[in-house]
């Protein structure tokens, strides 16, 4: 047991590094650094690249073009990207419906979906909540009914990221409604350009728009669109919800944002020096330094496990409890660090390319933006009180 | 000791309370946050009306003999209706420096039309640097003739693009960061020299930065005495804070009462989610929260017109670490016990989540006031 990279890692990380510092367009990584929200093509370009060099599916096997690579090298991939300022990989496509088809797809499905996602030149989004299906996703009312070779599809779906870039989106639908809640639900993959789908966008509290509603009014989906057994899409669903669990915490990202936040503290001016000079601030930085210690150890115990061919149990839950207050604190302190300036909003800052030199210092903008928008962090991919429910069952038998 | 309301001012809070329902439903604030100025002139009139310019002013200074319970009053019920109109640059800081400072020509001339809803203030006192310091200031005021010229920069400034007047806290004597050699001036809003950048606020009030370069003004722009103006803006400060408390309150009262009632209508696995307990606690500490937030409140609005400044200024930090805790505490638990939809911009929930956040980031957060309190605490 040790910690040590090993030369071969080593090596390999130094790989990574070249690659971003090659491939991240310059703009894309700015963003990162200032806090801008990316757009579509940022997400995109960036992808097609690691797609072309065979590394956008990098959780996948060897068998489904994946690279195959061990549990060190997936862990230095993700800490890399984000030091160099790469976007998050969004996760519909290579995190949550790769998986599932390569699991649960037959073989035509593997062959006709895996490699537009392995090269991102198919986006895809999420279908699982609904509005009365939220912490309670088993309640979900979209209703298939199969007619000859199709299903005919009605409901809405709610809170789907970026279902305005989606090609497609994968749906939990319900094809029983007679069965018990969990037994009668369907895993369908639906192509966005089919008629009847609508996308009606959310804007958030910050302003920013990434979440949307789909309406799903008679839409005709072929059979051959289901992924697994009819009426057995809850194991799906469930396979993909323990996958997003774990990578959710965003660990590399909080690291990358506690020395962003030092780096702040060291140019924020208090009382003629710096707020890196104020022990009561300074300390509380120290605080979420070593949480994030704690939760990347955390992450890394899991993995070894998953890594000598276990399956992450539902202990990651807490990993995602954890790693959602994480984040969350450390916007919280980002936007105390910022102080009074936080309160200008500048829209044009966070959303467009301008020439407008910033209210306040440069990192103000996204301050008291992202403390308001983290809040989704503890409500989204399962809630903190349904993660508690899990391990308080799952894990402590209570 | 008697901690209940008199008769005029329960019928003052309940004025103030059917103002706020009645003239701020969610979508007619909406249409408020829309207008050019963000906030409604036929509203600012009423305020004059009902007396609330002047309620907290002397009668001798022109007002109706109130005091900061008054003002307590009207700031929780504004708080509920998250109200835009500038009360708090131009009634409580600007009003309260002129009536603690100025001459009797300046209270004639401002003060007065400021009560009948004529004028109204901004008061510039932030710049880059200064953080949570009132005395961080390099904004410089020079003799000229009987005079004075201000050069320099001052930041987020609530109102400016709407005051008539804006108050201006400039270094006259002394290095940057020394509370002797301030210097208070009241600046024509239009005078040349002074550029302003507007913009809203994360809170959808309206602030500015503000820039002067050799702004000229006479002898008689100064407000109180020349080089001693710290003692005036710390107390104003300290009243600011003790009224931004009590909206804050209202803040809290509105947003659990929205949580409540979501939780006891928002079905998931087949019940209310409010009966969940892991909620019921929750909203239980929400709203022991908001009852230490109301005492806190209360009390600095009991002790703010002390005449020991150390016993105002500990009261007034104390209720804004109190504010700042709970504050944080009932708007992060109304935002997650919404769910998705408290992140969303549809919701009410977030817009007093937003605002409860800027109170705390205002005139120095929750540890500011925790590290002032302590030092005074420890000092005596």
């Amino acid at each position: 047991m040790n910690l040590t990279l090993s030369p071969e890692h080593q090596t390999f990380a130094d790989e990574v590094r070249a690659f971003a510092r090659e491939n991240l367009s310059p703009a894309t990584r700015e963003k990162t650094f200032s806090g801008k929200h990316y757009d579509k093509d940022d997400h995109i370009v960036w992808q097609k690249a690691l797609g072309k060099k065979g590394w956008l599916a990098y959780t996948w096997p060897k068998k489904y073009g994946g690279p195959g690579w061990d549990v060190t090298q997936r862990f230095l991939f993700e800490n890399v990207l984000a030091e160099e300022g790469a976007p998050r990989i969004l996760p519909f496509g290579p995190k949550m419906v790769g998986p599932v088809i390569y699991t649960f797809g037959t073989e035509e499905q593997k062959e006709r979906f895996l490699p537009g996602i392995r090269s991102s030149d198919v986006s895809w989004c999420q279908g699982y909540s609904e509005p009365g299906a939220g912490s309670d996703l088993a309640n979900l009312r979209t209703r298939a009914v199969r007619e000859g070779d199709h299903y005919i599809v009605n409901g809405q779906k709610t809170w789907t990221s970026f279902a305005h870039w989606g090609d497609w989106i994968f749906c939990l639908v319900r094809t029983n409604p007679d069965a018990k809640p969990q037994e009668g639900i369907s895993f369908l993959l639906i192509d966005m350009k089919s008629p009847g789908v609508t996308v009606r966008p959310i804007i958030m509290t910050d302003g920013a728009h990434h979440v949307n509603d789909v309406f799903l009014d008679n839409v005709k989906v072929p059979v051959e669109n289901l992924i697994g057994k009819e009426n057995e899409g809850w194991t799906c669903a469930k396979f993909l919800l323990a996958n997003e669990r774990l990578g959710i915490a965003e660990v590399p990202s909080s690291k990358r944002g506690v020395s962003m936040l030092r780096q702040i503290a060291r140019i924020e001016p208090q009382d003629g020096g710096t707020l890196a000079d104020d022990p009561a601030f300074t300390a509380q930085i120290a605080d979420i330094d070593l949480q994030v210690q704690a939760l990347e150890m955390s992450e890394l115990r899991v993995l070894s496990t998953m890594a000598q061919g276990g399956a992450p149990g539902p202990e990651v839950s807490t990993l995602k409890v954890r790693g959602s207050e994480i984040q969350q604190r450390i916007a919280e302190l980002t936007m105390e660090a910022v102080g009074e300036y936080a309160q200008p909003y500048q829209p044009g800052m966070l959303f467009h390319d301008t020439n407008e030199t910033p209210i306040g210092p440069d990192h103000a903008p996204p301050a008291a933006p992202r403390y308001f928008n983290m809040r989704k962090t503890s409500i989204y991919g399962g809630s903190t009180e349904i993660q508690k429910n899990i391990v308080s069952k799952m894990v402590l038998g209570l | 000791m008697d901690l209940s309301l008199s008769d005029e001012q329960k019928q003052l809070q309940e004025s103030a309370e059917r103002f706020a329902r009645e003239k701020y439903t969610f979508e007619n604030r909406r249409k408020i946050v829309a207008t050019e100025r963000g906030w409604l002139p036929e509203n600012w009139a009423q305020f004059a009306e009902l007396g609330w310019l002047g309620m907290a002013f002397s009668e001798e200074d022109g007002g109706y003999g109130g005091g900061p319970i008054e003002t307590m009053i009207v700031m929780e019920q504004f708080g509920k209706g998250l109200v835009l109109e500038p009360f708090l640059p131009t009634v409580v800081l600007g009003g309260g420096m002129i009536a603690r400072a100025g001459s009797a020509a300046q209270k004639a001339a401002l003060l007065a039309p400021m009560i009948e809803g004529k004028k109204q203030f901004a008061f510039a006192w932030l710049e880059r640097q200064s953080r949570y310091n009132l005395a961080d200031v390099s904004l410089k005021a020079t003799k000229e003739g009987s005079g004075w010229s201000l050069s320099g920069h001052k930041g987020v400034v609530y109102n400016a693009a709407s005051a008539d007047e804006i108050i201006v806290l400039a270094r006259t004597a002394g290095s940057v960061r020394e509370p002797k050699g301030l210097t208070l001036f009241v600046v024509d809003a239009k005078a040349k020299g002074l550029s302003r950048r507007d913009y809203p606020t994360q809170d959808a009030l309206r602030a500015s930065e503000l820039t002067f370069d050799k702004v000229s003004v006479g002898a008689d722009a100064v407000l109180g005495k020349v080089d001693d103006a710290f003692p005036v803006v710390e107390e104003a400060v300290d009243r600011a804070i003790v009224a931004l408390c009590a909206e804050a309150t209202g803040c809290m009262d509105a947003i659990n009462a929205a949580t409540l009632e979501y939780i006891k209508t928002r079905k998931q696995f087949g019940v209310p989610i409010g009966k969940f307990q892991v909620l019921q606690h929750r909203m239980v500490d929400c709203f022991t929260n908001a009852q230490e937030a109301r005492s806190m409140t209360l009390m600095a609005s009991l002790k703010i017109d002390d005449k020991d400044p150390t016993v105002r200024a500990k009261a007034a930090s104390g209720a804004k670490v109190q504010i700042g805790k709970s504050g944080k505490f009932c708007g992060q638990s109304a935002v997650q016990m919404h769910g998705g939809m408290g992140v969303t911009d549809e919701m009410a929930v977030s817009h007093y989540f937003k605002r409860l956040t800027m109170i705390d980031l205002m005139f120095g957060n929750q540890q500011h006031h925790l590290t002032r309190y302590s030092n005074l605490a420890m000092a005596a």
